[in-house]
């Protein structure tokens, strides 16, 4: 058990691996859960997922400084919503998965079938009482047996270390951490908003309304997935469990030792470019200077979607991977990203020019947060175009 | 009708406007009032703001290698000596304003929020900070103490840091 906690606590500590790898799980299951998620959500799949789930809890629990954290009544939402997020994302794909069976047999959804009608009085009005009445109760005991954390009066000239946001912020102060405040705190979530709210006028499927499917919406449940899953609360949880004192990554079971020193440089583009590569020193020129993240920025927004959108080449490059005896799992990742690009020109012609460019806008900035996450993990990329002189940073 | 016209008590339209003038005037002239309290809030009798300028000490109250702590819970700032130079670094965060911590052991100065660090010079290394950290204007006073002024700072990527008060040279 020492051994397990150790080797857990080194791979976890540190600005590198630790993100990555979590990262790497969180994006691998949701990609997995939609590749597989018949056999995924099987109740015994599922239930044996839950129960090593558990059983990994309790035993971490055993760890002083496990408990430390996840135990303080700030962070008990967020070991629920572990578990909730895991819960809900199970019913809708078990549900989905049961739908898309039926459908491939010819059979319409169940929810065709069954009447979701029901009687106000007594069904409704029973299950609300019966909800407002446990509700309140778990809200009494949570009060009581979880202390609110009242803190001394403000002192601003003493900031705790760490100093954390509120949790449901946590995903807003990782972001923080990779971008500029206002691409970080404005442009960000407003595409998010913008983008939910044209989520309608985008998507022209009418599948999926009133059933639940997976097979016939993959790319928008995917993408939702990808977005809540994947970034949003894998970030809350990197917020609440691993950032510790200075902002560095913990182990799950490490002392938040304040004086824990990681070496990290974060350099811009600029320097990697001039200095590192070409070995001549920063142009003066600003626009010179930062001419290089200009152009990967450019290219990422105005090049990628028209790429994307034509068949460059006539062979279907993905069928051929798959077919050309390769072992089964390595043609399905050779083979990825081909068909991810025959499917984005089946898209283009689907959705047409406008439609298209706006989804791809609204896709490419959600992906910009991955990338720049991943090059600060990696190569401690600080910022792509960097002009402090004019608070202008990507 | 009639009886009202014989008592006088029938609202004419001239009456009608007199009243409505009236009532807008008392209540323009109530919002009017209350602004010119609220504007009156914004400059109080009294301000317990530490003064923007004060005087810390002589330059030999300051060591060699350094980061004075002592002006950062009151005015806000390190007071920094080096081998030739005593300089006044902000103790605000250039990411989002959060106060950073000087850790003496490890020579840097880490924000608590975000990660950034800085180096004792105010050079941003690490972490999400866009620009180094402020320095103030500092000057040698009359009675030869040091005088720290916090109206006038000075930034690095401006290049700002050479010019003749942004530093002490000792």
């Amino acid at each position: 058990m020492g051994f397990l906690r150790d080797l857990v606590n080194a791979i976890f500590t540190g600005p590198t691996l630790g993100p990555v790898l979590i990262f790497t799980i969180s994006v691998g299951g949701v990609l997995a859960l939609l590749r597989w998620y018949r056999v995924l959500t099987r109740p015994k799949v599922a239930g044996a997922a839950l129960v090593a789930a558990v059983v990994a809890f309790a035993l971490s629990l055993g760890d002083h400084n496990f408990r430390l954290i996840v135990a303080k009544p700030d962070n008990v939402p967020i070991v629920m919503l572990f578990f909730l997020v895991g819960f809900f994302t199970w019913l809708a794909l078990r549900q989905a998965a049961l739908n898309d069976e039926r459908i491939e047999q010819g059979k319409p959804p169940r929810e065709a079938e069954e009447s979701e009608k029901s009687l106000t009085w007594p069904d409704l009005v029973y299950i609300e009482f019966l909800s407002t009445v446990f509700v309140t109760a778990a809200l009494l005991l949570w009060s009581i047996l979880l202390k609110a954390p009242l803190e001394p009066p403000s002192n601003p000239t003493e900031t705790p270390n760490p100093s954390k946001a509120p949790w449901y912020f946590l995903g807003l102060q990782e972001m923080l951490v990779y971008y500029d405040p206002w691409m970080a705190g404005v442009v960000l979530p407003s595409m998010i908003i913008v983008g939910l709210i044209a989520v309608p006028f985008i998507d022209p499927n009418s599948k999926g309304s009133g059933y639940y499917t997976l097979k016939e919406r993959k790319f928008s449940i995917g993408m939702f997935l990808f977005g809540f899953v994947s970034l949003w609360c894998t970030m809350i949880i990197l917020g609440t469990f691993l950032r510790g004192p200075n902002w560095n990554f913990f182990g799950p079971f490490q002392r938040w030792d304040p004086h824990l020193l990681f070496p990290l440089v974060n350099v811009d583009l600029s320097e990697y470019v001039w200095v590192h590569w070409l070995g001549v020193g920063k142009p003066n020129s600003i626009l010179l200077r930062e001419m290089p993240g200009f152009l990967a920025v450019i290219a990422y927004v105005v090049l990628v979607p028209p790429l994307f959108a034509k068949r460059l080449i006539p062979v279907d490059i993905a069928a051929k991977i798959r077919g050309s005896g390769l072992p089964k799992a390595l043609g399905e990742v050779l083979a990825a990203p081909f068909a991810a690009k025959a499917f984005f020109a089946e898209m283009y012609q689907r959705l047409g020019f406008v439609r298209y460019n706006v989804l791809m806008l609204l896709v490419l900035s959600m992906m910009s947060l991955p990338i720049k996450m991943v090059l600060r993990w990696t190569i401690n990329l600080k910022y792509i175009v960097s002009i402090p002189e004019y608070f202008f940073n990507i | 009708m009639a009886d009202a016209k014989a008592a006088g008590t029938e609202t004419t339209r001239r009456g009608a406007l007199a009243w409505l003038l009236g009532a807008w005037g008392l209540f323009g002239g109530a919002c009017a009032v209350g602004a010119g309290a609220m504007g009156r809030f914004l400059f109080p009798n009294v301000s317990f703001d530490p003064p923007q300028t004060f005087k810390a000490g002589y330059t030999s109250d300051f060591e060699v290698g350094k980061v004075d702590e002592r002006f950062k819970a009151k005015y806000g700032v390190w007071i920094v000596r080096n081998d030739e130079e005593i300089y006044v670094l902000s103790t605000t965060c250039t990411h989002l304003g959060c106060q950073p911590n000087y850790l003496e052991a490890e020579a840097k100065i880490k924000c608590p929020c975000h990660g950034s660090g800085f180096k004792p010079t105010g050079i941003n290394f690490e972490g999400p900070a866009p620009r180094p950290l402020e320095r103030f204007r500092i000057v040698l006073a009359e009675d030869g103490q040091i005088l720290v002024d916090k109206t006038k700072k000075f930034q690095y990527e401006l290049g700002q840091w050479d010019q003749p008060e942004a530093f002490l040279k000792v």
